[in-house]
């Protein structure tokens, strides 16, 4: 049976776990090891790691994290942000993790691509793309949580990592990302057909349809989503709180949600994955139940 | 009692060691000749190409080792291209021998037609163990005893491992049209062509039957 995995993406920065738009905007929402434990216990069939300040520190500060959530969750765990050596990989591999995701430094050296897969195993070694629409068919490759261009075009990139023997691609829709309008279709689908490696689809997901099509129209073999989960949870968590006296940090987005603003982000339904893997099944759509 | 992850350079071991030690048990990562003869259980891990994995073991001359092992009647587990090194031989890259220790091959997946579209290799995600149609209560007093058919475990491998007869095939998967061993055994020695470390509670159930004994 093919399935198609449904994977959550925490993207963390310092001690928390946070979430934007476009990647910029980075919202606060929590402790992350709540989250990925909850995930984990709810069978979610992967986790991904994303240390959205390392580039700019120029190290990955998750080591303790994944360290600390690896004892306890049993799927694939892949990390990435700030990872440019095959030392990175390795103490990150060392720390729990499963698989790294490497953008900026693969984009400046592709050989390390190369060397990596050699090392480790081309199944550890995810390349993750953060595509943004130039002109109507042009997609570029962006780094920096989209902040740097590359002037590297995207399916061309994506047909060259599969040679160097990257083992899997994070596409992220820049333009998408964080929105709830659903995954970028076009841009999934011509990846996923450039390529025989697995693409996993990312940015985007607002509600359980837009999964659907990302894998029907889209070709996704994966399909790792954020928002939706996380507002589940933090629904979950606000009703818990509700009855405490909650009163440090940002909380203002979540005073929000009792005004009936879906957590300021209108488009935006949360679901289990629970939820998420019955609407599949529903739709005949191979998954791990 | 002892259970030694055999370290010959290739895959990544430490979440093998954290799955068995959330299960209460103390696994010795090593690569002394020594520690893994005088392990009580071994567990041979490994990611990669069969030609280096087989090469690696033999330059460490753990290859004997293991085949001494397995015919002591002494428990193994293979996980991955740790399963398939117990095999014959291996297709991939050339044709390179095996440790042997279950009779079979290890082949590719065939290719998909157009290229791509239908499914892709590698084989990567969770996908369904189930015992043999003629072999229902197979699993009872084995590894898999904690498993029920259908249930989902997780996959990353390009070749396929074929035993010679069906008495050698614990449980099959089916992708890409074609059905393979999933789950492999000669006595005391098993391979699982997935990884129990990554398969949630089901996969921890193999560890713990193997370690239980």
């Amino acid at each position: 049976m093919n399935t198609t995995r449904i994977i959550a993406r925490l993207d963390i920065k310092g001690p928390n776990l946070v979430k934007g738009v476009h990647l910029e905007g980075l919202r606060v929402m929590g402790d992350p090891k709540l989250f990925a434990e909850q995930y984990y216990k709810d069978g979610i069939d992967e986790m991904i790691y994303i240390d959205t300040v390392a580039s700019l520190y120029g190290r990955n500060s998750l080591t303790e994290f994944v360290n600390y959530t690896a004892q306890s969750i049993f799927v694939p765990l892949t990390v990435g942000g700030g990872v440019r050596t095959l030392d990175d990989i390795s103490s990150l591999l060392k720390a729990g993790a499963d698989k790294v995701a490497i953008n900026t430094a693969a984009i400046k050296n592709p050989e390390l691509i190369k060397e990596a897969a050699k090392k480790f195993g081309s199944q550890c070694i995810v390349i993750y793309i953060e595509a943004k629409k130039v002109s109507e068919f042009k997609y570029e490759c962006f780094t920096d949580n989209a902040r740097e261009k590359t002037g590297v075009d995207v399916f061309e990139w994506a047909r060259h990592v599969e040679q160097l023997g990257g083992g899997e691609i994070l596409l992220t829709s820049v333009d998408y990302e964080g929105t709830g309008f659903g995954f970028d279709l076009q841009l999934t689908k011509q990846v996923a057909e450039s390529v025989s490696i697995p693409v996993i689809a990312n940015g985007g997901c607002g509600n359980v349809n837009h999964i659907g099509e990302v894998i029907l129209n889209g070709k996704a073999d994966a399909v790792a989503i954020a928002s939706v989960l996380h507002y589940e949870k933090l629904v979950n968590l606000i009703k818990d709180c509700a009855t405490k006296d909650y009163q440090e940090g940002n909380i203002n987005y979540l005073k929000d949600y009792f005004k009936g603003d879906a957590l300021g982000r209108r488009n935006i339904n949360p679901m289990t994955i629970k939820q998420i893997k019955s609407y599949l099944n529903e739709k005949k759509i191979p998954c791990r139940l | 009692m002892k259970i030694v992850i055999i370290d010959y350079g290739l895959g990544n071991i430490f979440s093998i060691q954290r799955a068995i030690k959330h299960l209460g048990f103390e696994a010795i990562i090593s690569h002394k000749l020594d520690e893994i003869s005088s392990a009580d259980k071994l567990i041979l891990p490994g990611v990669g190409a069969f030609g280096d994995g087989m090469a690696s073991l033999q330059k460490r001359k753990m290859d004997k080792l293991i085949i001494d092992f397995a015919q002591a009647k002494k428990p193994i587990l293979g996980i991955c291209l740790g399963m398939q090194l117990l095999l014959s031989y291996s297709e991939e890259f050339g044709v390179h021998g095996g440790l042997g220790i279950i009779p079979g091959k290890v082949i590719r997946f065939p290719e998909p037609q157009p290229k791509g579209l239908q499914y892709k290799i590698p084989h990567v995600g969770w996908n369904q163990v189930f015992p043999l149609e003629d072999k229902k209560d197979i699993w009872q007093k084995t590894v898999l005893r904690g498993v029920s058919p259908g249930d989902f475990v997780y996959f990353v491998h390009s070749f396929r491992a074929i035993p010679d007869n069906n008495r050698f095939v614990l449980a099959k998967t089916e992708y890409g049209g074609c059905e393979f061993a999933s789950v492999i055994r000669n006595e005391n020695t098993y391979g699982c062509q997935f990884h129990p470390e990554l398969s949630g509670n089901v996969g921890l159930s193999i560890y713990r039957a193997f370690i239980n004994g």
